[in-house]
């Protein structure tokens, strides 16, 4: 059995202290529910000779007294869990600042190491450590570390396995005054083996050992060693101990311990005592620390005056996310292309396995339902890690910082905190851990707000939604100015709704704004990488999971109860239209110049019809569909051999060829995607009118019949036909059980544009809004036995109209993102009202605004 | 005098915080005790007001640096 040791990794924001989890751990860690935000407990497991390791990364903090939740956190799990041996992670290039948290944990009495990180950047700004002599100072093994280059990692295993193995237990007191500390007598080689003790002047060590006296009997075990520790904490008015302590007698005794500390020093005991902890720190380091070089103005100077400056700041911040946006949309199309592809492919294979045409459940659940549903969510995983990326890319930066605060002037006006920009940039990406990142946010006030409007801020999840409707609807030129209106008419009806909360159900003052800047860093390759998949693979993880699911329950309400008897007969119907055309096609033999009662035309086409019956049954590979090619063409090579044949084969030969032409074009314009009025489309356009052209100056009689037949006769066959295809769909459809509640909700939908189709689909998205989309493939996919499937786009553009489907944008921009949403929301502010008042206020919103944009937009006559 | 009448380029000391208890003490530890050495790094009209403290930047919205005493 290997011995198992936990180790707990703790220091300030931004020190490198997630980078060295990742180094230490690799991928053997348990992240928590979310990323983003590490208030959640990581986990992970090390191993370094026969030490197996477990190392909990705690969250960042500036120190251990119970501000915030995160500190409460980090310290609790300290006290409670006692681990092995703490590592303390230090930005060596801002020493004194992060020595504070040090400070704090030699005080606790944990066995301590630091690591000095980011000490390339340190030794860049001329500093130059001592480190056995601070080694001393804090009783702790110190090891310099360079966290994203990997370096120092193997010392600083060591130094964690040698502190875990000695006892620490010990404490030997020895005076040796420097700068007025008492320091134990450390050796070299191990100084964690005594505690060193910090003095804090005599005042204070006063009512230290007063409260000491105090509390002693009420302390029990383990608590007792730390007796010094708590009554520190009662005299800096720490919440949680004061909760502990909550007595008469030591209220009482801390008034006049405070006053006394007061008129003494002229300050308040933690700010005494905070004050006292610095000037040990300058002590030490001013011993211990040479700095050569002066950097006056640094690089991060000069781009913050830029990046932050008055005028340029926010335009520069919009810029950037245009650019963001850009991207996501641009590198994302690639490869959105061999996704859809390998989806569309793997579903014609899996349909090969079957029979042509044959009805079964589990390939229409493969198939229509899982493929369907979650190939079309995973279609849009490129554009969502390109937009996790770039969001990786500003933080690992340093930029994000300078964002909020250049956003805290704005937010200031609509009563939100600088800090609140965060999580709705996280929003973004995902409603879901934006939440819970609202947890920096110190005032319940500030963060219900912030928790309340981030939703609006559109997530990814709508992005399939808007990737789907807008290049369906609106031209190449308005992709992405389209898309930028969506996600800025979210941001918009945040900051109002925001506004409108903060000055009536949330009123209250706002919090001050206190933020570190850490200077700007070149992210490094790695570490984007990192951060963006642990957000995709969270994305995933919802497609797979919730996703399936739903796409599952949502194939079967769209599929059963099957329709047996249907109310019209279709297939009466669809005979009835091939009789009409051959009828009409009969009557064209004078044109062609063959005897009214010739059969040949006929029976020509009529052969291709049933070539294409026949067809039906076969997949193109197998042999039962060549078979059916090959009678077609014996049989009109017989026609053509009989008299008047002729006139049949140069019918039918100009018809095809006339086809070929349109289909020619037809193609290349879709494969290149060219845009009516730009220059490769008219020259295609002038290519194929070339073409068609020559094909009339060749035989213009039989030309003129071919385009007589394709215009009156063909065309309108063909469109007949498919609309009685849809017509029994849409039966079908409406018996489904999806079919029936959408119908239901029509009174409520047509007021928005909306038809029963959309109402299945908005209902299915209440769970995840990516299930919109697969709903809306597998509406328009079910009832389909062949994969002749047309694309989704088309078949929503042939049935809505440009200002239904900005409806439809905006109706699932406004509304809540997802069940997880209002779950996360409730969780985060611990009652279910808010949630509820969460779910309950976007729907009404998002269905007024709607309805407002509709009706406006419908006698406007606009996008109609 | 308060803070936010610092110039950029000026290095004053702190001498008290004129607040509650609570944000005394998350000044503190972000580092600002009194006594402390403070380099205002910018200090616009309608910008960020940042300062050097031990050798780290940080933003402070103006609401406190009315409220930071220095000299």
């Amino acid at each position: 059995m290997k011995p198992k040791i936990v180790i707990a990794l703790a220091g300030n924001p931004n020190s490198g202290k997630t980078t060295i989890f990742n180094k230490l751990t690799g991928a053997r860690q348990h992240v928590g529910n979310y990323p983003g935000v590490t208030v959640e407990r990581k986990e992970g497991y090390c191993r370094y000779g026969d030490m197996e390791m477990q190392i909990v990364d705690l969250p960042g903090t500036y120190s251990l007294t119970a501000y915030s939740t995160e500190e409460l956190v980090a310290r609790n799990f300290l006290i409670d869990e006692k681990p092995d041996v703490v590592v303390d992670i230090i930005d060596a290039s801002n020493l004194e600042r992060n020595l504070y948290l040090a400070v704090q944990l030699m005080e606790l009495g944990v066995p301590l190491v630091l690591a000095f990180n980011m000490s390339d950047q340190a030794r860049a700004q001329g500093h130059e450590f001592d480190i056995e002599k601070l080694s001393s100072y804090f009783g702790a093994s110190i090891v310099q570390t360079v966290g994203h280059k990997g370096t120092g990692m193997k010392e600083l295993l060591e130094a964690i396995v040698a502190t875990a193995k000695d006892d620490t237990s010990e404490m030997n007191r020895n005076d040796e005054n420097l700068s007025g500390v008492l320091l134990s007598k450390a050796t070299i080689h191990s100084p964690f083996r005594q505690r060193p003790v910090m003095d804090y002047g005599r005042e204070i060590e006063e009512e230290i050992a007063r409260l000491e006296s105090l509390i002693k009997l009420k302390v029990t075990g383990k608590d007792k060693d730390n007796l010094r520790w708590l009554a520190l904490k009662l005299l800096e008015n720490d919440k949680a101990v004061r909760a502990r302590f909550d007595t008469p007698e030591i209220n009482s005794q801390l008034e006049k311990n405070a006053a006394r500390i007061e008129k003494i020093l002229g300050e308040h005991p933690e700010t005494a005592i905070a004050g006292r902890r610095y000037g040990f720190i300058s002590g030490a380091c001013r011993e211990a620390v040479r700095s050569t070089i002066e950097l006056r103005h640094t690089i991060s100077e000069r781009i913050d005056a830029v990046a932050t400056n008055r005028l340029l700041g926010i335009p520069i911040f919009m810029g950037l996310m245009y650019l963001v946006f850009q991207l996501t949309f641009t590198l994302g199309d690639p490869p959105m292309k061999w996704i859809e592809e390998g989806f569309g492919w793997l579903g014609a294979q899996i349909v090969g396995w079957w029979p042509k045409g044959s009805e079964s459940a589990l390939k229409s659940l493969l198939v229509d339902g899982i493929i369907g549903g979650v190939g079309g969510v995973i279609v849009f995983l490129p554009n969502i890690l390109l937009l996790f990326l770039a969001i990786a890319i500003l933080e690992d930066s340093g930029y994000m910082a300078r964002a909020a605060f250049i956003m805290d002037r704005v937010m200031h006006k609509i009563g939100l905190h600088g800090k609140s920009f965060i999580p709705m940039l996280i929003g973004f990406g995902c409603s879901v851990p934006a939440i819970m990142a609202t947890r920096t946010l110190e005032n319940r006030r500030d963060r219900l707000v912030t928790m309340l409007v981030t939703p609006l801020m559109s997530c990814g999840a709508r992005l399939p939604i808007y990737a789907l409707i807008i290049p369906a609807f609106f031209p190449q030129v308005w992709h992405a100015p389209m898309l930028w209106l969506i996600y800025v008419i979210g941001i918009v009806l945040a900051v109002l709704s925001a506004k409108l909360l903060r000055s009536t159900i949330l009123k209250g003052e706002s919090v001050p704004f206190v933020m570190e800047l850490p200077p700007y860093r070149m992210p490094t390759l790695k570490s984007v990488l990192i951060h963006m998949w642990e957000r995709g693979w969270l994305y995933l993880k919802k497609a797979g999971t919730i996703i399936l699911c739903i796409s599952i329950l949502l194939w079967a309400m769209t599929s059963y109860p099957k329709k047996t008897a249907f109310d019209v007969d279709y297939e009466a119907e669809a005979a009835k239209a091939e009789t009409s055309y051959l009828s009409k096609v009969q009557q064209m033999n004078l044109l062609l110049g063959l005897p009214g009662g010739s059969p040949l035309l006929v029976q020509a086409l009529q052969a291709e019809l049933d070539m294409a019956a026949e067809q039906e049954k076969y997949h193109e590979q197998e042999a039962g569909y060549a078979d059916a090619t090959k009678k077609k063409e014996d049989n009109i090579l017989g026609f053509t051999q009989a008299p008047g044949g002729d006139q049949l084969s140069h019918f039918l030969k100009m018809r095809d060829d006339i086809q070929k032409a349109k289909a020619d074009f037809a193609e290349a314009v879709s494969r290149d995607e060219l845009e009516e009025g730009s220059s490769a489309h008219s020259s295609l356009a002038g290519d194929r009118d070339t073409a068609l052209e020559a094909l009339r100056r060749a035989k213009p009689d039989v030309y003129a019949a071919v385009v007589y037949y394709m215009d009156t006769i063909d065309t309108p066959f063909k469109e007949e036909k498919a609309q009685i295809e849809q017509a029994k769909q849409a039966e079908e459809m409406a018996y489904s059980v999806a079919g029936r509640i959408g119908h239901a909700l029509e009174p409520f939908l047509k007021p928005m544009g909306f038809d029963w189709k959309i109402g299945t689909a908005l209902i299915g998205a209440f769970a995840a809004k990516e299930v919109f989309v697969a709903q809306m493939g597998i509406v328009y996919s079910v009832g389909e036995a062949d994969e002749k499937s047309e694309a989704l786009r088309e078949h929503l553009r042939s049935q809505y109209s440009p200002l239904t489907a900005f409806c439809i944008m905006l109706f699932c921009l406004i509304s809540a993102p997802c069940m997880a949403t209002i779950a996360v929301t409730k969780r985060e502010s611990n009652s279910w009202k808010w949630a509820l008042f969460q779910l309950g206020g976007l729907t009404a919103l998002a269905c007024v605004l709607t309805v407002m944009v509709f009706q406006a937009g419908s006698l406007l006559g606009i996008g109609v | 005098m308060p803070l936010a009448m610092v110039k950029a380029g000026q290095r004053v000391h702190l001498v008290s915080v004129n607040a509650g208890r609570g944000l005394q003490a998350r000044l503190a530890d972000m580092g600002l005790v009194p006594g402390v050495q403070i380099e205002v790094v910018s200090n616009a009209l309608h910008g960020p007001f940042i300062v050097a403290v031990k050798g780290c930047r940080m933003v402070l919205g103006h609401g406190i640096t009315q409220k930071i005493m220095v000299a």
